[in-house]
């Protein structure tokens, strides 16, 4: 019954086969003080592609997904080993800035964060750390990402007015608009529709599967329609370890593990 | 157990008066004890507002705000210079304690989680709380007084300073803990260094209420006697700007009038308890309307 509402759920487009690596995982291992969290992970993100982690909460996909932009070290008790490479270089050894590494790889939460300030300040924030813009070339991103992120028609007369003031799915898609209009490589997406209605969650959907265009995109999802719908591969994972990763349609129609077809048939988890 | 009691019983009949007779009366007792209570709570704190009122208020007059305090057994008089040292004085003394506050507030909060050092420095704060006021008139009597062989206006604002210190640093500290950490990691996430988070995330959002606390810690030191006593002193003459010597200022003013044998005095003493409480009510209400506001 759930195998079939997955298989009959609109799928996202295909894979592209010539899409190149764009994070590389290798022997990944992370603890919070002295939990195993992640063992021994290893596997690609591709360029240009949506793709999906899914598994049982406490699995570990979340706390991959925080290795990427090393939100974790803001905790000092939180730690990484072993490889993950972007443009040739390993983001867990510490020669990487890791504000630069964060600029470059955008973080999208399960709850809106808007900050305490207008709606324009919001978008702007990331920008005005990094590069020195004129106002008007200023203006003219934030306009854009907003409108990458299906919101500008809704705030354009209220630009000044604080982001506070936004509906639950209005502020997530500022949050978007904020993480777009620093342009990274990456977004990173953890679980942003999970405090959200179902016309919201829609929304996000068709800007998530719009974004692919021009950014590379890891999902955390506990909704595996939702992960049908928008995503060219995904991992399953299960106790902090990778069981299989491949292509959406395979994953979903015939994975090769027996716990990720008990788990997308809706048999545990 | 209370299975074979309902079975027992036909059925209906066992639901009432199942409250026993004495759980009833213990009820009443309690509600009795704490009506009267609030009533005399309230009673004692109307007396004094309204003696207060009664006895001040009769002292209200253009004069209050425009003669300095009349010398012994001189008749009329004001308290001008009191009023204009005592807002100097707690000003100052505000300018001094807030940002070191905020700054200690923030590294509590955000920089020192889980250390030592922060541990410690919350151990004292507390202390200092609850310090008794006439200790830190004493402390800067020794320190800044005694050296200088003389009192002084600056040494009066430190001692208040040192009064609000603890405040602020309380309430700011209380104020950023309850800004969610998902904000700070959404600042991160897009590259910003944890000053920029603190300047531009964690503080606009605690803002509110790390004002709040500035003006409690300013009504807490415009009602400040022993401190005073110990360093402000006091002054009959007309405010001095450079705050050396003796200010004159509002607390010790009444302290002084009070107990005096002059009527002029006396009822001079009545309108500036006036004065500091409407001016502590008033900040009051501004911090906790400024705290609901949000």
């Amino acid at each position: 019954m759930s195998q079939m509402a997955v298989q009959d759920a609109p799928s996202a487009a295909a894979p592209n086969k010539d899409a190149k690596v764009c994070i590389g995982v290798k022997n990944l291992d992370f603890y919070y003080g002295g939990f195993h969290a992640l063992k021994n992970v290893n596997m690609n993100f591709f360029d240009r592609q949506v793709t999906a982690m899914i598994g049982p909460s406490g699995c570990g996909k979340s706390t991959l997904l925080r290795v990427f932009n090393r939100i974790y070290s803001l905790y000092p008790e939180q730690r990484a080993t072993g490889e993950v490479m972007l443009d040739g270089r390993n983001i867990i050894s510490d020669n990487v800035d890791i504000n630069e590494l964060r600029a470059r790889i955008g973080m999208v939460f399960q709850k809106p964060t808007p900050f305490p300030m207008s709606i324009y300040d919001n978008c702007a924030f990331g920008m005005r750390l990094y590069e020195k813009l004129s106002k008007s070339e200023l203006d003219d991103r934030v306009e854009q990402a907003l409108r990458k992120a299906a919101l500008w028609d809704e705030v354009k007369d209220k630009l000044k007015q604080s982001g506070m003031g936004l509906s639950g799915g209005q502020q997530q898609r500022m949050c978007i608009a904020r993480t777009i209009a620093q342009q990274p490589d990456v977004i990173l997406f953890d679980e942003p529709t999970s405090a959200l209605d179902p016309i919201s969650t829609g929304k996000i959907e068709e800007l998530i599967e719009e974004l692919r265009a021009d950014f590379s995109i890891v999902i955390v999802t506990h909704n595996m329609q939702q992960a049908a719908r928008i995503s060219q591969y995904t991992a399953f994972m299960y106790l902090g370890e990778l069981i299989e990763f491949g292509p959406t349609t395979k994953i979903f129609m015939e994975p090769e593990q027996k716990r990720t077809l008990d788990y997308v048939t809706g048999r545990f988890g | 157990m209370s299975d074979t009691t309902a079975n027992a019983a036909p059925q209906g009949q066992v639901k009432w008066g199942r409250v026993r007779q004495s759980r009833r009366i213990s009820d009443k007792v309690l509600r009795v004890f704490a009506t009267v209570s609030t009533m005399l709570a309230v009673f004692v704190l109307f007396w004094i507002l309204g003696m207060l009122i009664w006895k001040g208020g009769q002292g209200i007059s253009l004069d209050l705000f425009t003669k300095i305090t009349p010398g012994p057994g001189t008749a009329g008089g004001g308290l001008l210079n009191a009023i204009v040292g005592s807002i100097v004085l707690t000003f100052l003394g505000i300018a001094i304690a807030t940002p070191i506050g905020v700054m200690a507030g923030t590294y509590l909060a955000e920089y020192g989680k889980g250390s030592k050092l922060a541990d410690l420095v919350r151990f004292i704060n507390d202390i200092l709380l609850s310090a008794p006021s006439i200790l830190i008139g004493l402390f800067v009597y020794v320190i800044l007084v005694m050296p200088f062989r003389g009192y002084s206006g600056w040494a009066g604002s430190i001692a208040l300073a040192i009064i609000a210190l603890p405040v602020i640093v309380r309430t700011t500290e209380d104020m950023l803990r309850l800004v969610p950490n998902s904000l700070r990691e959404a600042g991160a996430a897009l590259g910003a260094p944890p000053s920029i988070v603190i300047r531009q995330i964690s503080w606009r959002a605690a803002k509110a209420g790390i004002v709040t606390g500035i003006l409690l810690a300013l009504a807490r030191i415009a009602g400040e006697t022993a401190p005073l006593l110990f360093t402000a002193l006091n002054n009959s003459f007309w405010f001095n700007w450079n705050l050396t010597g003796g200010i004159s200022n509002l607390p010790v003013t009444i302290y002084a009038f009070a107990s005096a044998p002059y009527d002029n005095w006396q009822q001079l003493a009545w309108a500036g308890a006036l004065l500091i409480t409407a001016a502590i009510l008033a900040l009051s209400i501004g911090a906790r309307s400024l705290l609901n506001r949000k």
